[in-house]
């Protein structure tokens, strides 16, 4: 033992020991890194700059009116951002409303219920639903769902619920073409779910089994230990991963843009044609001067400042189980 | 190691003497269990008495831990984990697919190595498990769970705080919550996991404590690593070693004159 380890001793000291390289090297190592990490922080702050610096006219020009009327005139050089609001809010809605449930019941059944020999093929998919590109979703959207989308929801509803108070508006077709604020909402729908669900399931996972075995443990049914342990184990970091789908869906633009139908109209209805501000956009931006150009801008910090906030949000809700 | 032999030796006889002659309530024959293709019990046979405590000791790996989750059948929430053989609970196999594994969880309650308080208020802790059961009116569920903490010697320390979260109790207290949690769907047989392996000693005193009063009214069977807690608590030990029951009968002659060498190296410290 001593032997070996004198021996050891002997040979480290005759290999030659590596000359320290030098310093500047280091030393420009350490600034481009930092100036890696300060270039997000530019081009963030040049960014948001720049938007509020462009929007800033259309402010000014319509005071908080911007936010609150509905005319959105090129002709006239009139413009509000209501609609485009209201579109936003709604699809994101509706996307949270079809989205969580659907996202929540994969989380639960990838934790809870899955055979393990399944568990590996829907995680996988789920994941890939999340590496389909926008574009795709907004053409299988208007070419492929919306038409079956008229053909067989929006036509046999219409004739269903027309003349019933509030559903019958809410739910009503006046120009059945399958594109409108609740087709947008289903593709949100969709894409948020991969995001939703895999965020969840982390959150499940970070449960102590050992807490699930006690409930089940008590003789609860597996809808019990989810109901009354698991969710509200999870608590706020599950709103943490639902806000994380909103900014998803706030800020989607390209599938939105084709499947919402880009109608500045306020209609009471989910099937009527509408805007979302990111759509409204991508579809005016090539044309766009002056006022209107100005105008889209101040849409766009509208839209910053919401998903901004959304996230941030969402972050510190889900790090606080992570904290536990 | 001598001392730990003279340490175990003096805990002897601090529990009531066993009784031999109590009926058996739940009887394991000829258990085997698998996890997946590696196997963890061998051809476990052994009684458990009505209204003693039962210790299993044994090193890490013997198949303790794997038997105690047998009788609630717990182990069944993993697919990939399966026993055969039989386990009688007042002589119906509990292993049987015609039982109905809520009730049997009901009927076997488990307290884990850790507390596991759900999150929810002291009383709905408690009030959750009755309430899976039976459909009781709001007085009798107060005087079910007040009778529930008061058995588990919690309900000096809680009687005032019963609608705050049970996250917010020390570790000892967290662990009686547990144990009243379980003792209020008044079960036939309570599984204790190591259940004081993660609290300090004065907790752990009372934990021990507590499990020499339930031992009047429910059969016990307790999991521990600590030879004095099992010589301190318990009538009868079983010790177990690479998944077979290599010893069983009254805790004071197991640790007094074991009749294998293995129980006795183990049980003076000489290897576990």
């Amino acid at each position: 033992m001593v032997a070996l380890s004198q021996e050891r001793l002997v040979s480290s000291m005759r290999t030659p020991v590596r000359r320290s390289p030098p310093r500047t090297f280091d030393h420009v190592f350490r600034i481009a890194s930092l100036g890696s990490a300060l270039l997000v922080l530019i081009v963030l702050a040049g960014i948001l700059g720049s938007m509020i610096y462009g929007g800033l006219p259309a402010f000014r020009e319509f005071g908080f009116g911007f936010i609150t009327s509905s005319v959105w005139d090129v002709q006239r050089d009139q413009y509000g951002a209501w609609v485009a609001v209201i579109g936003t809010l709604t699809t994101a809605l509706v996307a949270l409303v079809i989205g969580v449930p659907v996202s929540l019941g994969i989380a639960i059944f990838l934790t809870q219920l899955c055979p393990p020999w399944l568990k590996r093929p829907v995680a996988t998919t789920i994941e890939l639903l999340a590496a389909v590109p926008s574009i795709i979703y907004g053409m299988w959207g208007l070419f492929v769902f919306a038409p079956l989308f008229a053909r067989f929801v929006q036509i046999p509803v219409s004739k269903l619920v027309e003349g019933i108070p509030i559903i019958g508006t809410i739910l009503y077709a006046s120009v059945p073409s399958g594109v409108g604020i609740l087709t947008a909402g289903i593709i949100l729908a969709v894409m948020i779910i991969p995001f939703v669900a895999s965020i969840t399931r982390d959150i499940f996972d970070q449960i102590p089994p050992v807490l699930r075995e006690s409930a089940y443990g008590i003789g609860c049914t597996t809808w019990e230990v989810v109901r009354h342990v698991l969710l509200p184990q999870a608590g706020v970091s599950i709103i943490g991963a639902i806000m994380l789908g909103l900014g998803r869906a706030l800020g989607e633009t390209m599938a939105v843009t084709f499947v919402v139908g880009n109608a500045n109209r306020l209609s009471a209805s989910l099937f009527d044609p509408g805007s979302t501000i990111a759509s409204r956009i991508a579809n005016e931006f090539n044309e766009a001067l002056g006022l209107q150009l100005n105008a889209l801008m101040a849409l766009g910090c509208i839209l910053f400042l919401v998903t901004f906030i959304v996230l941030v949000a969402a972050r510190l809700l889900i790090a606080r189980v992570n904290a536990r | 190691m001598s001392q730990i032999a003279l340490n175990t030796s003096s805990a002897i006889g601090s529990a009531a003497a066993a009784d031999v002659d109590a009926p058996i309530r739940i009887a394991v024959r000829n258990l085997n269990f698998h996890y997946g293709d590696a196997i963890a019990l061998k051809n476990v046979s052994l009684n458990f008495h009505d209204r003693q405590v039962t210790a299993l000791i044994g090193p890490s790996g013997c198949g303790k831990s794997t038997l105690l989750r047998t009788f609630n059948r717990i182990y069944s929430l993993y697919p990939e984990q399966r026993a055969d053989g039989e386990i009688l609970l007042d002589g119906q196999n509990v292993l049987s697919p015609s039982v109905d594994v809520n009730e049997l969880r009901a009927r076997v309650g488990m307290v884990f190595q850790k507390p596991t308080p759900f999150p929810m208020s002291i009383y709905d802790n408690i009030a959750f498990g009755i309430r899976l059961y039976e459909n009781l009116p709001k007085s009798e569920l107060d005087g079910r769970v007040e009778e529930a903490l008061k058995k588990a010697a919690l309900w000096n320390e809680a009687k005032d705080k019963l609608r705050q979260s049970g996250m917010g109790l020390s570790g000892g207290q967290q662990q009686r919550l547990c144990i009243a949690r379980t003792i209020a769907q008044n079960p036939e047989v309570i599984l204790l996991d190591e259940p004081t392996s993660a609290l300090d000693p004065i907790s752990t005193g009372k934990i021990e404590e507590l499990i020499e009063h339930l031992r009047e009214e429910f059969t016990i069977v307790i999991v521990t690593h600590n030879m004095q807690q099992a010589a301190r608590i318990s009538q009868f030990t079983a010790f177990m070693y690479l998944g077979e029951l290599v010893e069983f009968g009254p805790t004071n002659k197991m640790f007094m004159t074991p009749t294998k060498k293995q129980t006795q190296d183990y049980i003076t410290g000489r290897f576990g």
